[in-house]
């Protein structure tokens, strides 16, 4: 494979250079009915799950079809939702905040057929490639972290975890008898690329063996007060060690007691690894909002402490975040969101319709506010 | 046939939901036979490679990734993530993987020229594999060597006019809902707002100059699509003033069943069937301020009294719409639990205008005093919101020159250890104990 130039030339890094342009602007790429009707919409519905219609002040309609898809996306997938775009759609998309993809035409006649041919098409191995849903009392498209195909600190895989709990919840990505929406997140470690903390629903990846030292290593790759400073915890401090041939060498010694599992010395000291088969696994938390609507945003709560990792298809993960959805489902009003759910009903039902167990892990020691989280009452159900 | 056995990640090719798997295979497929005659700068079994790698991952319940590495383009401290393998003897292809993020478009709209340019440059530079889209918002290039990096900037700002985006502790990618494009409860334009404070700030942006990361969030309403509240250090949720907009005849509209007026604009279209809609049961009795109520056939709102939640709106959007003195709430300081535990977001400025036509200056001049004060106390790999917990909300109220009203807060404190300031109290602190013992022997 030749070198191609695009026109860079290394030697003269500044000749010609263009920066700080930002992104491309929105408008250019509008659909001419949202062009059109932009800040003029009367209302919208929902025809049925994944369909919607925008129907301007001018009476003119936007119609839309949400579907689902990986996060990862290859070009030749890119590609390919080009090609439906130009076939139905005057060439022109979007992508929502949860990874959706969706097609806009501007009239009824145009919707069934676009349906069609998103329903027809499925990947070698027999998924859909395009499946219709994520709108309204249902659940939508979960949005995730990289995990083992891109990261150096998760402590499991986000695609695959993610991939398990679609297949699983896929009905309901398809349907809307919810009681409200239902966002389901993850990330693969606690540093959250992916702010998972106020999700209906929250996978997330955990560590719980702290790091170990490389002591051999650590001075030659490492910035020792770096790999100090690091630490969230203060766990980590400079130390001398002796080797095994009898060598001392300047490395660090790590409280263990005091790590919190974060990753952030991994980050800074390729010498501190802290991934390991059995330590690491899943956290469940649920019962987090951002929605203003009725209640006001609240936090995801951890109700599963630890499971291990499962690969491929993550089964004791899919099983009791089955379970949360069923009670969920079964008992909750109209438009209660599943935090308003197990506050109205108190969590100390919740354990109880979701067959989850309670330990002491999920009471809160963290700092000041895990005051905030004990019952201080006498109102509690048996 | 395949260049690594994959059994655990060919299980995950089964079932409806969209497989990452077998995308992978594809376009490994698709770089093998190289039909379109791509004269690809990095491995072309780069993907065979991955899947190789995530393979052993699934094998061992451990990422095969090393820690970062600085790698970039020229003049800027980020929009570049440097990604090493550490087996790269067994896969090669995926020795040096680096990320590279690209400013999205506001509202993540685009049109199939412009993204076929993406995936042609990123065919050719790259991995062909992205994220539409990472987490904070951003195309993410997946993959990619150490002298791509360069090019890949170089064909993007020349011949596609686009920018890389933000990573490290600087601002991050503005990111916002699609707003007033297409929805009907947008207070404001989410996606000018966005487009012109990431143009504003693009120094801020490319060039790492803050304790730690900034993030913008704008969701143009209280349904908070983009989770602002919960994840960026200024969110801005649009918000107003005057009253909610009743249409009474089309509130009779859903008291009556009509099939063009669904509860929840048809949200609840399902298999569930939950009865005729009720509006008393679904729309007043579940207003959180217990401020609106049926006189007759006409529905009553106390807008003085409503905290615009969005339930009745969302409920019955054709007969009720938000009101026409727009604007936006700021609030500040949200971010994921690291360290100190989880922060949302906490009311600045209950109301904003929004105003292109002086630039958003009221927006502007909070930005950059709060920006001031950070970058003055923050402490290295601080967020704004723990800053606001050390030196507290009233410090923030201070710098940003904003009056202390009862809408900062859920309640007042339950504490009365109040730390007065001397000019606060009369007559200063200075006191003369001689005069004092004149009238209180020792």
């Amino acid at each position: 494979m030749a070198f191609i130039s695009s026109g860079y030339n290394p030697a003269k890094p500044m000749e010609n250079r263009i920066s700080d342009i930002g992104p491309r602007k929105y408008d250019e790429f509008y659909p001419e009915v949202i062009k059109k009707n932009k800040g003029k919409w009367s209302h919208h519905e929902i025809l049925e799950p994944g369909v919607l219609v925008h129907v301007g002040e001018s009476g003119d309609e936007c119609y839309t079809v949400r579907v689902g898809g990986a996060r990862l996306m290859s070009t030749t997938h890119i590609n390919e939702i080009c090609e439906i775009a130009d076939k139905h759609c005057d060439g022109h998309l979007r992508f929502t905040t949860r990874n959706n993809i969706e097609f806009m035409v501007d009239s009824k006649d145009k919707v069934e057929p676009l349906k069609n041919d998103l329903k027809s098409r499925k990947f070698a191995g027999g998924s859909f490639k395009f499946p219709i849903g994520g709108t309204g009392a249902g659940v939508t498209n979960i949005v995730h972290t990289q995990g083992w195909i891109h990261c150096h600190t998760p402590a499991t895989d986000a695609s695959g975890t993610v991939k398990a709990t679609m297949d699983e919840l896929f009905s309901d990505f398809q349907d809307q008898r919810l009681p409200a929406q239902l966002r389901v997140s993850m990330a693969c470690c606690l540093n959250m690329c992916g702010a998972v903390h106020c999700s209906d629903i929250a996978i997330l990846g955990y560590h719980r063996k702290p790091p170990m030292v490389d002591h051999e290593y650590l001075d030659k790759l490492c910035e020792i007060p770096l790999a100090v400073s690091a630490c969230p915890t203060a766990a980590i401090k400079p130390a001398k060690v002796t080797l095994a041939n009898g060598t001392e060498v300047k490395s660090v010694d790590v409280k263990s007691e005091r790590c919190m599992f974060c990753g952030n010395c991994y980050t800074m000291c390729p010498s501190l690894p802290l991934a390991d088969t059995e330590g690491d696994g899943i956290v469940l938390m649920a019962g987090g909002k951002v929605s203003n609507r009725i209640s006001q945003p609240k936090f995801s709560k951890v109700v599963v402490a630890f499971l291990p990792n499962e690969m491929p298809r993550w089964p004791s993960m899919t099983d009791a975040i089955n379970k949360m959805v069923n009670a969920y489902s079964n008992g909750a009003n109209k438009y209660e969101r599943l935090g308003d759910w197990a506050d109205r009903i108190g969590w100390e039902k919740f354990f109880e319709v979701c067959e989850l167990d309670f330990s002491h892990h999920l009471i809160d020691d963290f700092r000041q506010q895990a005051y905030l989280s004990w019952r201080q009452s006498s109102q509690f159900k048996f | 046939m395949a260049k690594h056995e994959t059994p655990f990640l060919d299980q995950l090719e089964s079932g409806p939901w969209p497989s990452f798997v077998s995308d992978l295979k594809q376009q490994a497929e698709v770089r093998a036979k190289n039909e379109a005659g791509v004269e690809f700068q990095i491995p072309v079994d780069c993907v065979d490679d991955l899947l190789g790698v995530v393979e052993l991952s699934y094998k061992h319940g451990r990422t095969h990734w090393k820690h970062g590495g600085i790698v970039g383009v020229f003049g800027y401290g980020g929009g570049v993530i440097g990604r090493y393998c550490d087996q790269p003897k067994l896969f090669p292809g995926v020795e040096h993987f680096h990320t590279m993020r690209v400013a999205q478009p506001c509202g993540k709209y685009y049109t199939s020229d412009y993204l076929r340019s993406l995936t042609k440059l990123w065919d050719m530079r790259g991995s062909g594999l992205t994220n539409m889209h990472g987490a904070t918002g951003d195309i993410i290039f997946l993959g990619t060597t150490t002298p791509q990096l360069e090019e890949v900037f170089w064909e993007l700002t020349h011949n596609l006019n686009q920018d890389l985006g933000g990573s490290g502790s600087n601002l991050r990618t503005p990111a916002d809902c699609l707003g007033s494009s297409r929805c009907e409860y947008a207070c404001y334009d989410s996606n000018a707002l966005c487009h012109f404070l990431t143009n504003e700030y693009q120094d801020e942006l490319h060039r790492p100059a803050f304790p730690y990361k900034f993030k913008f969030k704008f969701d143009a309403c209280p349904n908070g699509c983009v989770a602002s509240i919960a994840r960026s250090d200024m969110s801005f949720i649009g918000t107003w003033k005057d009253d909610i907009k009743i249409d009474q005849a089309e509130v009779a509209k859903y008291i009556a069943q009509d099939p063009a007026y669904p509860a929840n604009a048809g949200a609840f279209r399902g298999s569930k069937d939950w009865g005729p809609f009720d509006i008393k049961k679904e729309v007043i009795n579940l207003c959180p301020t217990n401020c609106m109520w049926m006189e007759g056939d006409e529905l009553k709102i106390d807008n003085s009294n409503c905290t615009r939640c969005m339930h009745c709106i969302n409920t019955m959007p054709r007969a009720l719409r938000i009101g026409d003195v727009r604007g936006c709430s700021v609030l500040v300081g949200a971010k994921a639990p690291i360290l100190d535990g989880a922060q949302m977001g906490s009311l600045l400025v209950p109301f904003i205008e929004v105003n292109p036509d002086d630039d958003y200056a009221a927006i502007t001049d909070l930005i950059e005093l709060i920006w001031d004060w950070w970058m003055e106390e923050g402490k290295n790999r601080e967020r704004l919101g723990e800053l606001i917990m050390r030196q507290g909300f009233q410090k923030l109220l201070e710098v940003t020159n904003i009056k202390a009203v009862p809408q900062h807060v859920q309640h007042p404190r339950t504490n009365p250890y109040i730390f007065w300031k001397e000019d606060e109290v009369d007559g200063g602190w200075e006191r003369d104990v001689d005069e004092y013992r004149k009238h209180h022997l020792r």
